[in-house]
């Protein structure tokens, strides 16, 4: 098993190196060169000389390419200037809000999709199924920073001005303002009421996705012989379902766990902006208006590297899920 | 069917300055414009070769892949519903100036006109501008239909060649385009095209180029899969054993019979770029206002959202529809061109 | 009293083309220990029957329909509530399936799936469970049972799989299999030892078979009595050397006619011209009418009931019971068969 980790760690380094020469091809595409690019504008041409000499930028390409990837790839990835710190020290900063963002987002699609994709299987052509379908293709036809928004609308602003409803979830930040004056159990449901409504927005066009792929998978499983046999075995329905069919279905929506992850971080980008999240996508987007080149290509980057950690896991949850794979 | 598109055609040449008479944005008009009138001319020529493949299917016995996933299709009532509602999207984008009832760009009174309510006169309110939101969801349409289109139209075409390049030569040069694809796959769109837009001045004619130079990984993979499994077939066999040069292999029988799913893949596609779009332009890095586009207009309506509603939440529904729209088309194109589900 | 009583047993399934009548009126008793043959061409309602009696049948599409009885030691399984029926199915009455490839869930060991049905019948813990499901590894003539235990579907052939299924079949010492097609899937070798398997197993054990099969060959080696099916009847019934020796019914008849082993002597192979009917709508009158070579009028305007033969307990479904000289004529008549 180990084995087979190191593996595909070992696979995965092509690929690391191919993105960041798309990411340093994409650089290049810009116009006029880097240094103008990687440095504040108000700045006067002597010092603009001088800084293209010490970033090497006199230097032939292949020169620069490999100056470049060996930066990246130790972590370098120069200074933001809007912020004037090493923007590594900015991503290690910003990155963890990121990730629960997308963690919470992700596990509440999977586990919604999956539910609701096992019960539509179950009750193939029913009401229940196809009335799910016609919810659940309306959800994954919707763009999640319009959903988000139409949450806030209803969820936060309407509940707390309009119906006075005893539930209201927070609209912005990750926390509110009185966040330090608040005892760690309080501090605990600020933070998770924040949560809500960013992972929800996030979650539903995603599990709308699943479950529609969940259905097909389980309706597949559910005429496999070996269905059969549970069933004659005098289980429940409720065991035959989910221990023997569930298990078998949920295979190939692994797969979706790897496909969706760029899907669910294009969602982080916008979701972070309407949330005003402090995370990776919203440093992005605010370093575009700041015109703050190393900040968007690091994220650029740092996306792209999560995506293939992200395709790891699935590979190896894969293998650990389906014993017909072998590891050796 | 002819006739109608033949009208349509006439309507579009015959009344161009009509059609054209949109005020500001004018270049994003013209570009949807001269797509449009592309489009139904490709619409015309397709109806005409429909006509004779009838005709002739008439002297013919049997009946092709095409008329008989055609027949499919039109059982499902959904996907028929669907497909109208993507083609009256379509006609309403073509003729917006004969049915906006107000200009999208200029601006109400301040006072009298500013963010009113859904009313008679004004069906979906207007905006903090006082512009008439129905007549800018109505030109908006125009945008992003015409984005998607020919977004998808790029990417498809790039896609299906590579793919079945990829697939037919196999080798080096398939591993070289495969992994290649697992690059660009790897990173997330928005994110993508976020960093390349990042160098240079938001434009529809970048957002076009860039998003449907994005988008072909996806197609490239679905070929190349398809034309993996017919390298095999005994057609191909036969061809080479014709001695067919490969070029023609390629052009007149791989490609022709992964049209297919090409075809269904494009469908989908549609709806998720006009979603990417969209998004691209909620961020303020799409279409630049005061071009009316479904995304920017949605984040116009963010900082007024209690107070006036209606200016994010119905451009945001225009989208729903349209993607939802193209998603049950392309469901139904599915399921009525694959084979294997066909009884 | 018999073990198991099936009267009038009708299960139909709604299809888009309308009702097919999948088994259609089928009665017939199991003895305790007793092996039942049931005989036919696929589509002839065979594994349909046996699912009907397992109540595994899928409603919707298929129903039961009512006056079908079915009654297991007395007890009307019919209208039997799930929950009852679960606690037969698996553990008084078990079944073994065609194919072994796929039977099996791919993804749980052959250890779990053993011990599944004896932890639920039998209410015992996980280690008695092992100690018993390894035993019972053991007893069908799997080589390492303690290893295969732990060991998943796909590292075992079809042989091995299908020992496995019968152990988990056997699990909680059932009154009756029922064993549909258990060899069909797989090898000519590979069959014979199953088969002497299973007859040594009934032996042991004293269960009951109802052994489901297209194979005549297979009927001849380990059952008491057969039922041959044919469109969702039964068109005749008797003991293994009735039905062998004195086939009374021209589809069994044609059976044998088509069947190698016994087609010795330079004799050629004459297969049933044809295929089984659509169920959805069988023939009027006699079912096989439009395959048999002797039918005549009658046979197509009325529906023949089951009729003795000269034998006792040995009957069929045709006319000629009642109108003998024409199998004279017809066979005078030097037909293809």
């Amino acid at each position: 098993m180990i084995a087979f980790v190191l593996r595909r760690v070992l696979a995965s380094i092509p690929l690391v190196l191919g993105i960041a020469t798309i990411v340093f091809f994409l650089l290049s595409l810009a116009p006029g060169d880097a240094a103008s690019l990687f440095v504040s504008p108000n700045i006067t041409p002597e010092v603009l000389e001088q800084m293209r000499r010490n970033m090497g930028l006199d230097q032939p390409v292949h020169v620069r390419y490999f100056r470049w990837m060996s930066a990246m790839l130790r972590g370098d990835f120069g200074i933001s200037f809007s912020r004037n710190q090493p923007v590594a020290d900015i991503i290690v900063q910003i990155l963890p809000n990121t990730l629960i963002l997308s963690f919470c987002a992700f596990l509440l699609a999977f586990t919604a999709g999956i539910l609701v994709g096992v019960l539509q299987a179950v009750r193939q052509n029913r009401l229940t199924d196809s009335s799910l379908s016609v919810v659940g293709l309306f959800f994954y036809s919707m763009p999640s920073f319009w959903l988000a928004l139409m949450l806030i609308l209803i969820f936060s602003l309407g509940a707390r001005n309009l119906w006075g409803w005893p539930i209201w979830f927070p609209a912005s930040g990750m926390t509110s303002v009185e966040y330090p004056f608040m005892s760690p159990v309080e501090q605990l449901r600020d933070r998770v009421a924040h949560l809500v409504l960013p992972s929800v927005s996030l979650a539903l066009v995603l599990a709308a996705g699943i479950a529609r792929y969940m259905r097909g998978s389980m309706l597949e499983v559910i005429r496999q012989d070996y269905i059969r046999t549970a069933r004659s075995k005098g289980l429940s329905e409720l065991s035959v379902i989910f221990k023997h069919a569930l298990r078998n279905g949920l295979i190939p929506v692994i797969t979706l766990f790897g496909l969706y992850l760029p899907f669910l971080f294009s969602g982080t980008v916008l979701i972070e902006t309407v949330f005003a999240w402090p995370g990776m996508g919203r440093l992005v987007v605010d370093a575009i208006f700041q015109r703050d080149y190393p900040v968007v290509m690091a994220g650029t980057f740092i996306f792209a590297i999560m995506v293939v950690v992200g395709n790891l896991v699935a590979d190896v949850l894969y293998a650990l899920v389906d014993p017909r794979i072998r590891y050796d | 069917m002819l006739a109608l598109w033949g009208a349509l055609l006439w309507i579009g040449i015959a009344r161009w300055e009509r059609v054209l008479a949109a005020p500001s944005g004018a270049w994003d008009h013209r570009v949807a414009f001269a797509t449009w009138i592309l489009a139904i001319i490709t619409l015309c020529g397709g109806s005409i070769l429909q006509e004779r493949r009838i005709h002739e299917s008439r002297t013919m016995k049997g009946v092709g892949q095409w008329s008989l996933a055609w027949m499919a299709f039109r059982k499902s009532h959904v996907a028929v519903g669907a497909a109208i509602t993507v083609m009256v999207f379509y006609l309403a984008a073509l003729l917006t100036p004969f049915l906006a009832p107000f200009d999208p760009a200029v601006q109400g009174s301040l006072i009298t006109e500013r963010m009113l309510a859904p009313s008679l006169t004004h069906p979906l309110g207007t905006d903090q501008f006082s512009r008439d939101v129905l007549s800018r969801v109505l030109y908006g349409a125009r945008i992003s239909l015409t984005i998607g289109f020919v977004a998808v139209s790029i990417s498809m075409t790039i896609g299906t060649v590579l793919g079945a390049v990829s697939g037919f030569a196999g080798g080096r040069l398939d591993s070289l385009i495969m992994r290649f694809v697992d690059m660009v796959i790897s990173f997330p769109r928005l994110v993508l095209l976020i960093a390349i837009i990042a160098f240079f001045e938001p434009s529809i004619f970048l957002i076009v180029a860039v998003i449907g130079l994005t988008q072909w990984p996806q197609p490239t993979r679905l070929v190349r899969g398809e034309v993996l499994s017919l390298r095999e077939r005994e057609f191909i066999q036969a061809g080479k054993a014709l001695g067919l040069s490969k070029t023609r292999l390629v052009l007149r029988h791989l490609i022709p019979n992964t049209m297919a799913p090409v075809i269904v893949a494009a469908t989908l596609g549609i709806g998720d770029t006009i979603v990417l779009e969209a998004g691209l332009s909620f961020l303020g890095l799409g279409v630049q206002p005061p071009t009316a586009s479904w995304g920017t207009m949605v984040a116009d309506g963010r900082d007024n959202l209690l107070g006036a509603w209606w200016i994010s939440t119905f451009p945001g529904l225009a989208i729903v529809l349209v993607v939802l729209s193209f998603n049950l088309a392309g469901d139904g194109l599915r399921d009525a061109l694959d084979p294997r589900l066909r009884s | 009293m018999p073990l198991l009583q099936v009267e009038d047993l009708s299960t139909y399934f709604s299809t888009d083309a309308g009702v097919a009548r999948a088994v259609d009126g089928v009665s017939f008793s199991i003895e305790p220990g007793e092996t039942l043959g049931i005989v036919g061409e696929s589509g002839c309602g065979k594994t349909v029957t046996s699912l009907s009696i397992m109540g595994l049948i899928a409603n919707p599409p298929g129903r039961i329909i009512a006056g079908s009885s079915i009654r297991f030691r007395g007890r009307e399984l019919v209208d039997l509530p799930e929950k009852d029926m679960r606690r037969i199915r698996g553990n008084r009455i078990a079944m073994i399936f065609q194919e072994p490839m796929t039977s099996l869930n791919p993804v749980f060991t052959i250890g779990n799936q053993i011990r599944e049905a004896l932890t639920l019948h039998r209410g015992i813990g996980r280690s008695e469970a092992r100690r018993v499901g390894i035993e019972l590894l053991r007893e069908v003539g799997i080589p390492e049972p303690e290893q295969r235990f732990a060991e998943y579907p796909h590292q075992l052939s079809g042989g091995m799989r299908q020992r496995v299924m019968i152990a988990v079949a056997l699990s909680c010492e059932p009154e009756l299999l029922i064993a549909d097609e258990p060899t069909t899937a797989l090898d000519v070798t590979i069959q014979a030892q199953i088969l002497e398997l299973l007859a040594d197993l009934r032996g042991r054990r004293g269960m009951a078979v109802l052994l489901i099969t297209h194979d005549l060959g297979v009927v001849a080696e380990v059952c008491d009595r057969v039922l041959v099916m044919y469109a969702g009847q039964i068109v005749e019934s008797g003991t293994v050397d009735e039905i062998f020796h004195r086939a009374r019914h021209p589809y069994t008849e044609g059976l044998l006619e088509s069947l190698p082993k016994l087609a010795a002597g330079g004799r050629r192979l004459h297969p049933i011209e044809g295929t089984v009917p659509n169920p959805v709508g069988w023939p009027t009158g006699c079912r096989f009418s439009s395959r048999c070579p002797y039918s005549w009028d009658r046979c197509e305007a009325y529906v023949p009931p089951l009729l003795a033969t000269e034998d006792t307990n040995h009957l069929s479904r045709c006319w000629l019971e009642d109108e003998p000289e024409r199998r004279r004529t017809s066979a005078g008549a030097g037909s293809e068969w």
